[in-house]
């Protein structure tokens, strides 16, 4: 049975860096990061590096106070990237994905705890919200899988277009950095105390960034000349909630499947964009996992000393910028990053790179031992 | 033609109740929900000591699984990658957000925060039992099995998984309900067919 082709149709990234996907795009041309030293006592007594809105940024124009942060970059994401393709939320044949690990949880430290609250934290509540906005007609899916979330979105969207239970999904993620999270990753020790140098031999912890991303993928041959979204994968690595695997063979195994479902090999695949958070863990089971998988030299970036980990954004983010650097033919750099870690042997990015590039692979793992892989192409 | 896919075994845990199969296996009404997730991992033997260190959450879906695969299912029969985990849930790790944020002010714990995301049970459940195939944690207001349903028989039909444990785990506080259906695409005793009708009548049995 042949399953129809998905299209990328339009994207959004709403970044510290930038309001659209170009403008993100054009600063990352530069070496732009929106990494910084922050002071924000609201979200930790230390200074701390991380990518972060101005306090106060406004993202949408009406209805300012019945909007989250969290629900304002989502619902300015989905419209530019509704406007930018000239896409109709209202069709029966669209649906809502939206992934995020966190949402609404810093109402938790400014909010009185009750049962109101709970529900107005409670993620359905957030896309609800945001479905409404837009005027949605199908249930929304949410998508709460660690740092996988957003990758996970977009292989969940593609399989709903592959099995045409709808024609366009609208992906969309985002994640905003409180109190709450920065002090669990300082809890876990890892935080960089600088920018964050993804498979440097300095790496020494990741930075949290905020962000939001959309991609809108259909099955409309009218898109039939744009950048397809060819095969996607999930693994579980099985050996512990908060440590990856040793081996790195789980984020392999999600490699090689979304290869095989995109009928490419590994010689097809012209860069990677790598999850890269620059801890020492993270990142030397990617460099085995690609490794296991004969892409050790590969061109791999990882964009997370631009943006930071945007957590639920992440694998949209990535992945948006990643299609951008596919068109252009032109791999980003790693900020951070200038000599190879001893355990990492891959083909890390330092400087803009010319390409001709046909397939890339985006990889992303998390939190309960979770991987995603998946393959966008010409 | 694609084979069909049936729901081999169910467990729920919900009112201080255990089922499996729809057969009543133990029930202990009297406790709050930590000495009952205590009561059932006892009463039926599982000797994991990584269960002391868990949330409630991981708890709740972690015995569950183990009642729904123990006497029956042989994983020997599948690779690590073939079995996956497909879950949902209202409130996704909010009691475990709770109780972490409690922590923050006098030193931050590193112990609940990696609870804080819902897809943790997952990892559990995978650790445990050696599973390494595809999964999903999917956060939806009520029990959404049409939906589940989808999913999993996408997973299923495309080979990309040949068993697959699914349904919903949910803890806020003292509530909680917690339904796991293990899927197969072969017939066993007692296996009905593998259908969002069949998931909603078994899930709201109790």
């Amino acid at each position: 049975m042949n399953e129809p082709d998905v299209f990328v149709v339009a994207d959004n990234v709403l970044s510290p860096l930038g309001k659209t996907t170009a403008e993100n795009f054009s600063k990352l041309k530069q070496n732009i990061s929106g990494v910084k030293q922050q002071q924000d006592k609201a979200i930790s007594p230390q200074p701390f590096y991380a990518s972060l809105f101005d306090k106060g940024a406004a993202f949408i124009d009406i209805d300012q106070h019945k909007y989250t942060k969290f629900e304002q970059l989502l619902i300015a994401s989905i419209s530019d990237a509704l406007q930018n393709g000239d896409v109709n939320a209202k069709d029966k044949k669209t649906v809502l994905i939206i992934s995020s690990t966190k949402g609404n949880i810093s109402l938790l430290e400014t909010e009185k705890n009750n049962h109101d609250l709970q529900k107005r934290i409670a993620l359905s509540t957030s896309s609800k919200l945001v479905a409404e906005y837009f005027g949605f007609v199908n249930q929304p899916i949410i998508i709460s899988n660690a740092c996988i979330s957003g990758v996970l979105g977009i292989i969940t969207g593609m399989r709903l277009l592959r099995s045409e239970q709808y024609e366009t999904a609208v992906i969309a993620g985002a994640d905003v950095i409180s109190s709450f999270i920065l002090s669990g990753f300082q809890s876990f020790q890892a935080l960089s105390p600088q920018g964050c140098k993804p498979f440097d031999q300095s790496h020494d912890g990741l930075n949290l960034g905020e962000g939001a991303g959309t991609i809108i993928l259909s099955t409309n041959k009218k898109y039939a000349e744009n950048i397809k979204v060819k095969g996607g994968s999930v693994s579980n690595d099985a050996n512990h909630i908060s440590g990856p695997s040793r081996t790195g063979a789980e984020l392999a195994y999600a490699i090689k499947q979304s290869l095989q479902d995109a009928a490419l090999s590994p010689g097809d695949i012209d860069f990677i964009s790598a999850h890269g958070t620059a801890t020492v863990y993270n990142d030397e089971m990617e460099a085995k996992a690609i490794g296991l998988c004969g892409l050790q030299s590969v061109p791999l970036n990882s964009l997370k000393g631009y943006y930071g980990h945007t957590l639920g954004a992440a694998g949209l983010i990535e992945s948006i910028i990643s299609v951008q650097s596919l068109k252009a033919g032109l791999v980003l750099p790693t900020m951070g990053f200038k000599e190879i870690a001893a355990n990492c042997p891959v083909n890390v990015t330092a400087s803009l790179m010319p390409v001709k590039a046909n397939h890339f692979l985006k990889t992303a793992s998390g939190f309960g031992g979770c991987n995603a892989a998946v393959v966008f192409g010409k | 033609m694609l084979t069909e896919n049936y729901i081999t075994a169910s467990c729920s845990i919900s009112d201080g109740i255990v089922f499996k199969d729809s057969q009543q296996l133990f029930e202990n009404k009297s406790a709050e929900l930590s000495a009952f997730l205590l009561s059932v991992y006892q009463h039926f033997q599982l000797n994991y000591p990584k269960f002391y260190k868990m949330d409630n959450l991981s708890k709740l879906g972690w015995l569950a699984a183990g009642v729904l695969l123990k006497d029956g299912f042989n994983k020997d029969n599948y690779q690590p990658e073939e079995i996956g985990i497909v879950l949902a849930n209202a409130n996704s790790s909010l009691d475990d957000d709770l109780k972490y944020l409690e922590t923050v002010k006098d030193g931050p714990s590193p112990s609940l925060f990696v609870y804080t995301l819902p897809n943790i049970v997952i990892g559990e459940i995978s650790i445990r039992n050696k599973f390494k195939g595809e999964h999903a944690f999917f956060i939806q207001d009520a029990f959404d099995a049409a939906f589940i349903e989808k999913q999993v028989s996408y997973l299923l039909d495309k080979d990309i998984l040949r068993a697959c444990i699914c349904g919903w785990v949910d803890v806020l506080e003292q509530d909680y309900k917690a339904v796991l259906f293990l899927v197969e695409k072969k017939k066993s005793e007692n296996a009905v067919l593998f259908s969002a009708e069949n998931m909603d009548a078994i899930y709201k049995k109790i």
